[in-house]
């Protein structure tokens, strides 16, 4: 495996995007950052912009509003960079399935690395997430 | 040819390692204080070797010049300015007049590149962080030009930092007299200000989530502003330091001695950091104009009565 992406398993910037969703999973997403659980540890940091951002989390059902943003912004990140569905909104639009505001679930959209499922996920969840994430790239 | 052995080995290397490690300290220290475990050791020099490794990303109708030269004018103005200081502590006598204002005006030039980043990156949040950061400017370098002059006061007017150093040498330190004491103290504040660190980092995050001046700027450039900051990190303890309190004298024990004030000011820096809220730009502009500006001119108006 390349220094290249050794360094950047080793210091994954988290930009975290929500996509219409209740903001349980984004909570359970904040938690990771607190004392208890501490992603920073792993050196993965929240990213303020998303230029500086290496793993996208997306939460939320991708209504039709949200959807547009979010291509813009897949398109802007740097690559190379993840994509992490987070929550069951994110990965099939959950109880929302029906529903007329969102048309199509998020890996028709955007390719996603990892699906987490739960509703939210416990961060101990998000946290075995990104270790899948991590020895799924690895394997590559 | 002997100048940019200086300028690599002393004003590169060592500077960025010893800065390295400095923000890592400065993280660990945080996350300690904050009950988590904090990043592993080598953690500031994955995140700049990761940030070389990614792409490059121009936003659309910049001047690709100035977007990519910005931070490589904060670099080089970093390295420059810990060569100077490095040289003066290991070899005095290689010093040269004036040098004293050389070091200020490089001092002030980081702050100044981040300004240009901001503004050439053609985005409404890195113009307002920018402009943000250009007031913070304003406001503490005014006392910081001040504090910095009582060293020079109290040498006889000597403008050569080594004539500081051996001033100091011969009389003790300058923080041990009153006008020095107070200097140092308004130092400490505006160096607080110019790392850009809490209280004062009000370009950096104020405008909220989003970094501020650096909002659009991914990739190799970051990395290079990231490296400048921890460079900065190192390089302005240092000058003050040498300004306040007798220097790095880098023979035996004294190298001991000189350590434990580097780790003093970086402990004073990091608990600054981590028991502040964050200020306003109004609220800043008033209290570096206001009793930092006072303190500034009482420290001189002693040093110019013989305190």
């Amino acid at each position: 495996m390349d220094i290249r992406l050794k360094a950047l398993l080793k210091s994954l910037w988290v930009y975290h995007l929500s996509t219409g969703s209740c903001n349980n999973c984004d909570i359970e997403v904040l938690d990771c950052l607190t004392p208890r659980y501490d992603i920073e540890r792993f050196g993965m940091l929240p990213a303020g912009s998303i230029k500086h951002a290496d793993l996208l989390l997306i939460t939320g059902s991708c209504n039709r509003q949200s959807v547009a943003r979010m291509k813009r912004l897949y398109e802007q990140v740097p690559r190379p960079c993840f994509v992490v569905a987070i929550g069951e909104c994110a990965l099939s639009r959950g109880m929302f399935i029906h529903s007329y505001n969102c048309p199509q679930p998020l890996d028709r959209i955007i390719p996603v690395d990892v699906y987490i499922p739960g509703c939210p996920p416990k961060p101990e969840a998000i946290i075995a997430g990104m270790v899948k994430l991590l020895e799924k790239v690895k394997k590559k | 040819m002997i100048h940019l052995i200086y300028l690599l080995v002393f004003g590169f290397l060592l500077t960025a390692c010893i800065g390295l490690a400095a923000s890592w300290i400065d993280r660990k220290v945080t996350a300690r204080i904050q009950y988590r475990v904090g990043p592993p050791f080598l953690q500031p020099l994955l995140d700049i070797v990761k940030l070389l490794g990614k792409e490059t990303v121009l936003p659309a109708g910049v001047s690709r010049v100035t977007f990519l030269a910005a931070p490589m004018i904060g670099l080089a103005s970093v390295m420059v300015v810990s060569t100077v200081l490095w040289v003066n502590s290991l070899y005095p006598s290689q010093g040269f007049v004036g040098d004293w204002i050389v070091a200020l005006y490089l001092l002030a030039i980081p702050s100044l590149s981040v300004i240009l980043g901001g503004f050439a990156s053609r985005n409404p949040l890195a113009g307002l962080g920018a402009s943000r950061e250009m007031k913070l400017v304003l406001a503490y370098e005014l006392p910081f030009v001040l504090a910095a002059l009582v060293p020079v006061i109290e040498a006889d007017g000597s403008i050569r930092l080594g004539d500081i150093l051996n001033f100091q040498r011969a009389n003790g330190a300058t923080a041990t007299s009153p006008a020095g004491a107070l200097a140092l103290l308004a130092a400490i504040v505006c160096m607080q200000a110019k790392l850009a660190l809490v209280p004062f980092d009000i370009p950096e995050a104020e405008t909220e989530i989003l970094c501020g001046p650096l909002v659009e700027y991914g990739g190799p450039p970051l990395a290079i502003y990231r490296l400048m900051k921890d460079m900065l990190l190192f390089s302005l303890p240092f000058f003050l330091i040498i300004l306040f309190l007798g220097g790095v004298r880098c023979d035996g024990v004294h190298l001991f001695w000189g350590v434990l004030k580097y780790v003093g000011l970086l402990a004073l820096i990091t608990v600054g950091r981590n028991t502040n809220p964050r200020l306003r730009i109004d609220q800043a502009l008033k209290f570096f104009w206001g009793p930092v500006t006072f303190i500034s001119i009482g420290a001189v108006l002693l040093a110019a009565w013989g305190h």
